[in-house]
């Protein structure tokens, strides 16, 4: 899977998370925190949905890597190999 | 193993239908058990068939007002979340606003609304030398973190009498905030009081089309739609443990259910009273109950002269919430009209909600003759109370009563009570591996903050701990 998939991916999971987020203009470079309402339990969501859609785990301890778009994509594009 | 649950939820109230809608959607095996034959626990409803007129009349138990209002899409209200955390789309509860509501003491009155700035100007105008202290006070209760875990208590009065002089404006602007929520007589827990001022004077009151039944049935269908599963009639009698683990629950029949996680949302000595030789000491039971009439009007003329959605009630300056030492205590009430949301339809009946202060033990002391012409004293000073506040006399065409035994018999919690134990677990553990406390004893208030509590609870061990 290219990095533009699981981008793509991870969008879509916001999305369903998130349904009232603007996320068409989104900076990968900001932490998403920031750009959107997203609080801890929305990150569960997202931690939550990649198990369930796709089989990914993310550790407790491996949250961080999820501030930024870019930081997912580069830390999850690797699990989804 | 067919018995064998990922999570079992004692209660199918709003904390327990809210928790298992997480642990459904994320692929846990639960089961809700219920041990009446309808859900919604504290915020139920049942109908009655009116005589005169032979029509079924609809009721709702608990719910006067859903707190903590926004409006669709604002951001970081506890609502904004709980709804996200539960998929459910915001125009699925068709809220409809309070008009405006009122505290009234004595001679002194102060209206409030979803509109922040006219609690303000009421106090300004009531009260001009406290406005500046009341602004400062907000201020305060916004930047405050109430909702830390490991809070310790700190009583509101102490509070309230540093920032304000005035003994009237102290105990009005904390009535509403104790008889919606507090577990404590005469005064609560400092994080409580400002998650209350915050659900109630900073964000208000709405009622959703169709009153408690519509969240019930929003909540069941979206629980059933996860693949969750729910019993009625199921009345839990022992939560089995092996060591400090929980192993499973055994129902009122027999059966055994094997299950590794209890979510308890029917009270922390109520779940205590579940264990056998539990090794901590039963928290105690809260000492405060209430009784509700339900005033049935032929239609809604008279909300034409009366317009307040709800009024917080005291005779004198000075109030008293606590157990009063008589079946009820007709100094004060929480009186609704819940046509005065924004209408949606001038047809129909009109409908009243008084409620008084009762005492659980005197009540149930009562043999059937007794406690029937109990109920016809309480109607009876309703009925004085509720003209008094219409100023105009009352004259439903049906009415019911409900006491402190009705509230035990139907919702299961000891002595009645409504807004729990005195003893909270912020963090829902207990001292056993695998049991949580969810709903009010978890230290959350009202039907926004029980469904917070049964999400937070079951994000936090059902989901996160993984």
């Amino acid at each position: 899977m290219t990095p533009e998939d699981v981008k793509n991916i991870v969008l879509e999971i916001i999305a369903d998370v998130a349904p009232d987020e603007e996320i068409d203009d989104l900076d990968g470079g900001q932490s998403l925190r920031d750009q959107l309402d997203l609080d801890s339990m929305d990150f569960l969501d997202i931690v939550m949905e990649l198990r369930k859609r796709h089989k990914v785990e993310v550790p407790s301890e491996d949250y961080p890597q999820l501030a930024t778009l870019n930081s997912c994509v580069e830390y999850l594009t690797p699990k989804f190999a | 193993m067919a018995n064998h649950y990922d999570a079992v939820i004692i209660g199918a109230g709003m904390s327990g239908m809210a928790a298992g809608i997480r642990l459904a959607m994320f692929d846990k095996k639960v089961l809700i058990l219920e041990k009446h034959s309808i859900s919604g626990g504290l915020n139920s409803y049942y109908q009655r068939r009116i005589p005169s007129t032979k029509e079924l009349f609809p009721f709702d138990v608990g719910l006067h007002a859903l707190t903590n209002f926004a409006k669709r899409g604002e951001k970081r209200k506890p609502l904004t979340k709980l709804l996200k955390q539960l998929r459910i789309p915001y125009d699925a509860l068709q809220l409809k606003e309070q008009t405006h509501s009122l505290i009234k003491f004595g001679s002194s009155q102060l209206k409030f609304s979803n509109d922040f700035e006219l609690l303000k100007s009421e106090i300004a105008q009531v009260f001009p030398a406290e406005i500046d202290s009341f602004i400062k006070f907000t201020s305060y209760i916004m930047e405050y973190n109430e909702v830390d875990l490991n809070a310790t208590y700190i009583p509101t009065r102490s509070v309230l009498s540093q920032y304000f002089k005035t003994p009237l404006l102290q105990e009005m602007i904390l009535a509403p905030l104790l008889i919606y929520g507090s577990a404590w007589e005469n005064d609560m827990d400092f994080s409580q009081f400002v998650i209350m001022f915050k659900s109630i004077y900073l964000e208000g009151f709405s009622r959703p089309i169709g009153g408690v039944r519509s969240i019930i049935n929003l909540l069941l269908d979206k629980y059933k739609d996860a693949g969750g599963e729910l019993r009625f009639r199921s009345e839990v009698v022992s939560i089995n443990k092996e060591n400090d683990q929980v192993s499973g629950i055994v129902l009122k029949n027999g059966e055994l259910i094997n299950t590794k996680k209890v979510f308890s949302s029917v009270g922390f000595p109520e779940t205590y009273d579940l264990l056998e030789s539990p090794k901590f000491d039963k928290p105690k039971v809260g000492p405060l109950s209430f009784s509700e009439t339900i005033l049935v009007l032929k239609d809604k003329e008279v909300f034409k002269a009366k317009d307040e959605t709800i009024i917080f009630y005291n005779e004198s300056d000075h109030y008293n919430y606590q157990k009063p030492d008589t079946l009820i205590d007709t100094r004060s009430a929480v009186f609704c009209m819940p046509d005065n949301y924004e209408r949606d339809n001038a047809d129909g009946h009109g409908v009243l909600r008084l409620t008084y202060m009762a005492n659980y033990e005197l009540w149930k002391r009562l043999d059937r003759a007794a406690y029937k012409s109990a109920k016809e004293d309480v109607l009876r000073s309703a009925l004085n109370t509720s003209s008094i506040l219409m100023e105009q006399s009352i004259e439903p065409i049906f009415s019911d009563v409900f006491t402190p035994t009705t509230i035990e018999r139907y919702t299961n919690h000891s002595d009645g009570t409504v807004y729990g134990s005195t003893e909270k677990t912020r963090n829902g553990s207990t001292k056993y591996n695998g049991l949580y406390i969810i709903g009010t004893d978890q230290g959350f208030l009202g039907i926004v903050g029980s469904m917070l509590s049964g999400i937070s609870m079951a994000n936090l061990y059902g989901l996160m701990d993984e």
